[in-house]
């Protein structure tokens, strides 16, 4: 039964930048779930009125408007989305699969983004270094967690694939512009194949931010970050 | 279940670990506590938390999980007949969730940075921390409890903090009673639960702790 067809009403709104791999999130698990919703486009330097009422906290994107219930902080609202919307589920039933998946996520946001974006791409020189090989370390524990599987979910699109997903297009550009290779063949075959996998999955493949705007874009971060771009 | 193993590993110290303590106490289940030494560790840390090599990791008939709030999930889901920790309504729970992932962002970040920085960081530190305990005080609102009438999934991420609170203030110099008296008449009113006395250290052994570890350190 699609239950959607008696909610007529429901109203589904996404608050969110092209370029967040955080908002992106959000739009995957619900164009998987096949639920209808409007973007709100935000310019993080001049943020809406309506972000700063609906995420006085943090004041950041994605910010989910479900019929006027607000929810913030992207995995958060992946669980939101994934207990409301029960096809296609994102998380499995038993409670040990369910923690590993949600370890593996914040495994993702804590350690694996620190290491790539804050110690490779916006460093050079020693702490670059030292950045990449914690980012070594910590691509090394998702080579072991992937191998023998399609998806961090198993068969299907997980909450750790979402999660993580953002190294199937964004790790790329960050490779292009310090010159590095982070996820190797040779050294991380098996999330090598999951980059393939997910970056060309269904409804995945049709919602990647422009690839060229990201590079400039992070250019520019980049380069700010070290000293080098207008002086503040 | 009469069969179920279930291991705790764990320092005495941690608010992380405190946060598991309470969990099980609320749902009555028994297990066994294990002290881990975090400067040489253990085999079975090591094994059990091969990514962080970190504390509390719950060890369920043989099977690790890491992470505090994680472990709390994972207990109140495996536990459920008893006391739950998240409301039923999705949009409540993604509340509850907001607000202990929350307490993980602000209160342990701001909280450290008192006790191992100095001057111009710690006062930074000190404003941050008092700010974020405000804005759970409006959170908190006229309830009793997070949770509303009972101990839920927030609760048990915020209240083992308390029993830091002295080594913050005693290494800070500052009254957080006297900023945020609500949010001390809360913990107060959780410590008068058994579950959560029996569960959170003493405020004055842990301002021990932080002392030795200050001297570890080489802070002062």
């Amino acid at each position: 039964m699609d239950e959607r067809k008696y909610n007529m009403a429901e109203e589904v709104k996404v608050f969110s930048t092209w370029a967040s791999p955080f908002a992106l999130r959000v739009i995957w698990a619900l164009k998987l779930k096949g639920v209808e919703f409007d973007t709100v486009h935000e310019d993080l330097i001049n943020k809406s009125p309506l972000l700063l009422q609906y995420n006085p906290i943090h004041k950041k994107v994605p910010v989910l408007v479900h019929d006027g219930k607000v929810i913030c902080e992207s995995l958060v609202i992946l669980e939101y989305i994934d207990e409301t919307w029960k096809q296609n589920p994102l998380l499995p039933e038993d409670p040990h699969q369910k923690a590993n998946a949600r370890f593996w996520a914040k495994f993702g946001d804590d350690k694996v983004m620190q290491s790539i974006g804050g110690g490779v791409l916006l460093k050079e020189g020693k702490e670059q270094e030292e950045g990449f090989a914690a980012s070594m370390e910590n691509l090394k524990y998702l080579e072991e967690e992937i191998r023998g599987k399609k998806f961090f979910g198993g068969e299907t699109i997980g909450l750790a694939d979402i999660a993580l997903g953002w190294l199937a297009h964004y790790l790329d550009i960050v490779e292009e512009i310090v010159g590095l290779k982070l996820i190797d063949q040779e050294k991380f075959p098996s999330l090598a194949a999951w980059k393939q996998e997910f970056a060309n999955a269904p409804i995945i493949r049709e919602n990647w931010p422009d690839r060229d705007k990201l590079v400039t874009k992070y250019v520019v971060v980049r380069e700010a970050n070290l000293g080098k771009g207008t002086p503040k | 279940m009469a069969s179920d193993q279930v291991t705790l590993l764990d320092l005495w110290a941690s608010p992380f670990g405190m946060r598991v303590r309470l969990a099980l106490a609320e749902k009555g289940v028994k297990y066994e506590y294990s002290e881990q030494d975090l400067v040489n560790k253990g085999a079975l840390l090591l094994q059990m938390n091969p990514v962080h090599k970190k504390i509390p990791v719950l060890v369920h008939n043989g099977k690790p999980v890491c992470e505090s709030l994680i472990i709390v999930q994972y207990i109140d889901e495996v536990w459920k007949d008893k006391a739950p920790f998240l409301p039923s309504d999705p949009y409540q729970r993604a509340q509850s969730r907001f607000w202990a992932d929350f307490v993980d962002k602000k209160i342990y970040d701001f909280g450290r940075k008192i006790w191992t920085e100095k001057g111009e960081d710690q006062e930074a530190a000190k404003k941050g921390f008092i700010d974020s305990l405000k804005l759970l005080e409006g959170e908190l609102g006229d309830k009793p409890y997070f949770g509303g009438e009972t101990i839920g999934y927030v609760d048990i991420a915020l209240v083992p903090f308390y029993t830091w609170f002295y080594a913050y203030e005693t290494i800070g110099n500052f009254s957080i009673e006297a900023e945020c008296p609500k949010l001390i008449g809360y913990c107060m009113r959780c410590l008068k639960k058994e579950t959560v006395s029996k569960s959170l250290e003493d405020p004055k052994k842990v301002y021990d702790f932080v002392v030795m570890l200050r001297k570890k350190f080489g802070i002062e």
